[in-house]
């Protein structure tokens, strides 16, 4: 059990000589102790070499790694006490199950009891008691993924477990039930657990605390509500939310925005921004079709989503997608858009502008 | 839903490549069962001669039987010799080629020269090599005080048909585990270094096993050339000195060409093909099941 500390940790595969070199750009960070985190982006965002950075599957090119204050950065992988599941399966198929789960500790020379003890611990844990004896090989992704994450757990001093994308190949109807699971084996163990995923329903359900990273940077960490209802960055505004953030370029005085020609009231006051590129920002959750009142746009289509209606509009020539109340029926193309001042966000390039009371 | 729909047109299809193995296969091979069952004194006039050949054949006491039993023993110790240097050579090889970077190319398109060399090629170049008098290799073990010489030693010719055999064919079974190496996700790797697992132990227990399906292959293929090899041998010890290296393809060719002994070459080369074929299957089917018994 650990608490991890980032101190200025980057990587860069190559030579680091501008920025845009660094695989991961350098970052402050401190994970504690029996919390579990998400890192949520795009694939090729920098996630998994932070993953492989902690794990020590890649040494950092700048900064220090910390587990309790110990300096680890070049303390090699299997002396480090962490414990990581794969995007795929990784069994070892010559093994029984049970084998399986000893491996790590056969390799670390417990003594064959011992080994045993610890089998049956997680394999009570993780369900895989009635397999132990079979051969890992002939069975399905979701328990081979336990079995992985069981390599893991059965050793006594591990510091924390790492899962990189551990649900891509699970089967649809599975994947809720090994994520339970996974919840379940973090409040009965009390480890530090560090999820990479590039899918937010796993990011938000899993983690008390998820970090959003786009190409190699880290843009917002924070609770789910906090990246929902706050967005940090216009990225974090667009890859949270299903459809994602609305962005809409604009002119921003006081508390009132204009884009293009129309104005749109703003819930809180703003310096006038003159530099650099300014957007607001609304969720589709937050904007609301209607035949009456807000801004005038044209209805492309409406999509019906079941517990929920989209529709597409376009407001002069910036497309949008907004809330269509379940009784509103719209006649033709025509209709107006209300947003509501209180969830609007500013931008300035890219970067969230907090709003003041004036 | 079932009705299939007929069309009598396949058969312009079909029937060519019928035509075709028809005449290259089926008639030749059912010649050479005509000559099994004959005999012949001369003339080209041939008379029934029912299944002597075949006593023969399978009588060890025979000048025939013999030959053939020798040759046999012969044959499948040379397999057995070639399969178990070039098999864990190979993987041994295949283990140190790079993954990445210049140095993939440069090794692969070098390993591959050796089988893009014509079979007599082989031959002649390590007749030459291995000559006693001139040969790089004969001259130096000769002038470095080892008794070398393959034409009169029967040690030196066998050590020189599996060194050769050895040097054209290795380089099949590193490319054969190469491939199969490469399809093993890192992952794999990363796991094992997390799990502690030692060098020889990421051997046993992720690249071997991952390597089972290409040395099925690999063997395969490796059994059967080595069990019909005929053009190396042929031309760097003709099957010397003696009968030393008279390999069951050169006995064969010796008793149809050179003596035009043609029922007994035809029973033997269905004996031959008979066991070719059926060592082949044992392999297969024995290796396919220790697979599907490995995955159940």
């Amino acid at each position: 059990m650990a608490t991890v500390t980032l101190d200025g940790i980057g990587h860069a595969y190559g030579r680091a000589q501008t920025e845009a070199d660094y695989a991961l750009k350098p970052l402050h960070h401190v994970w504690e102790q029996g919390r579990a985190y998400a890192l949520l982006g795009p694939s090729g965002c920098g996630k998994t070499t932070l993953l492989n950075i902690i794990s020590g599957l890649v040494i950092p090119s700048h900064g220090r790694l910390l587990f309790d204050g110990r300096d680890m950065t070049r303390v090699p992988t299997e002396r480090r006490n962490i414990a990581q599941v794969f995007q795929f399966p990784v069994v070892y198929d010559t093994m029984t199950v049970a084998e399986n789960l000893g491996f790590p500790l056969r390799n670390r020379g417990m003594d064959r009891r011992q080994t045993a003890a610890r089998v049956g611990e997680v394999a009570a844990m993780l369900g895989l008691v009635p397999d132990l004896n079979r051969r890992a090989r002939g069975l399905t992704a979701d328990a081979k993924q336990k079995i992985s994450l069981g390599r893991g757990l059965v050793r006594p001093d591990v510091a924390a477990v790492l899962f990189d994308e551990p649900l891509t190949v699970i089967d649809p109807a599975l994947k809720w039930e090994l994520r339970s699971k996974l919840k379940a084996v973090h409040r009965a163990l009390d480890l530090l657990m560090i999820y990479v995923t590039h899918d937010q329903t796993e990011a938000l359900t899993f983690a008390d605390q998820v970090m959003v990273m786009n190409e190699g940077r880290v843009l917002q960490v924070g609770t789910p509500a906090e990246l929902f209802e706050a967005p940090a960055h216009t990225f974090v505004g667009y890859f949270i939310g299903s459809p994602g953030m609305n962005l809409l370029p604009a002119q921003v005085e006081g508390r009132e925005a204009a884009v293009d020609r129309h104005r749109v009231p703003l819930g809180a006051a703003y310096p006038a921004l003159a530099d650099g590129r300014v957007q607001i920002g609304i969720r589709p959750e937050y904007a609301t079709l209607s035949r009456t009142g807000g801004l005038p746009v044209q209805v492309q289509r409406i999509e019906d989503l079941g517990r929920r209606r989209l529709a597409r509009v376009m407001l002069g020539a910036h497309p949008l997608v907004v809330t269509a109340p379940p009784d509103l029926s719209v006649n033709g193309a025509e209709a107006f858009v209300r947003l509501d001042p209180a969830s609007l966000h500013v931008f300035a390039d890219d970067r969230r502008v907090p709003g003041g009371a004036a | 839903m079932m009705d299939k729909p007929i069309s009598n047109r396949a058969w312009f299809l079909v029937v060519p490549v019928m035509a075709f193995v028809l005449f290259s296969s089926l008639i030749p091979m059912m010649t050479v069962v005509n000559y099994s069952v004959q005999d012949s004194m001369g003339q080209n006039s041939f008379f029934w001669n029912g299944s002597e050949w075949f006593q023969h054949l399978f009588d060890p006491a025979t000048d025939i039987g013999g030959r053939f039993s020798r040759a046999l023993v012969r044959n499948l110790f040379f397999s057995g010799v070639v399969l178990l240097i070039e098999v864990p050579l190979g993987i041994l090889v295949a283990l140190c080629i790079p993954k990445r970077g210049w140095a993939v190319g440069a090794v692969l398109v070098s390993m591959a020269l050796p089988m893009l060399i014509p079979w007599n090629v082989v031959g002649t170049i390590w007749q030459v090599f291995a000559r006693a008098d001139i040969g790089l290799l004969g001259a130096a073990l000769t002038g470095a005080g080892i008794p070398f010489n393959n034409t009169q030693d029967p040690l030196s010719a066998w050590s020189t048909v599996v060194v050769m055999d050895v040097w054209h064919w290795t380089s099949m079974v590193a490319l054969l585990c190469y491939a199969g190496l490469k399809a093993i996700p890192d992952a794999f790797y990363q796991a094992a270094r997390i799990d502690g697992a030692g060098r020889w132990s990421v051997f046993r227990n992720i690249e071997l096993p991952k390597l089972r399906r290409v040395l099925v292959i690999a063997v395969l293929l490796r059994f059967m050339e080595s069990f019909m090899i005929y053009t190396e041998p042929a031309v760097v010890t003709g099957g010397g000195p003696g009968e030393a290296t008279s390999f069951l393809s050169l006995d064969l060719v010796k008793i149809a060409l050179g003596q035009v002994d043609l029922g007994n070459a035809a029973a033997m080369s269905l004996v031959y093909n008979l066991i070719t074929l059926t060592l082949c299957w044992v392999f297969f089917t024995t290796m396919t099941q220790l697979d599907a018994r490995g995955s159940a």
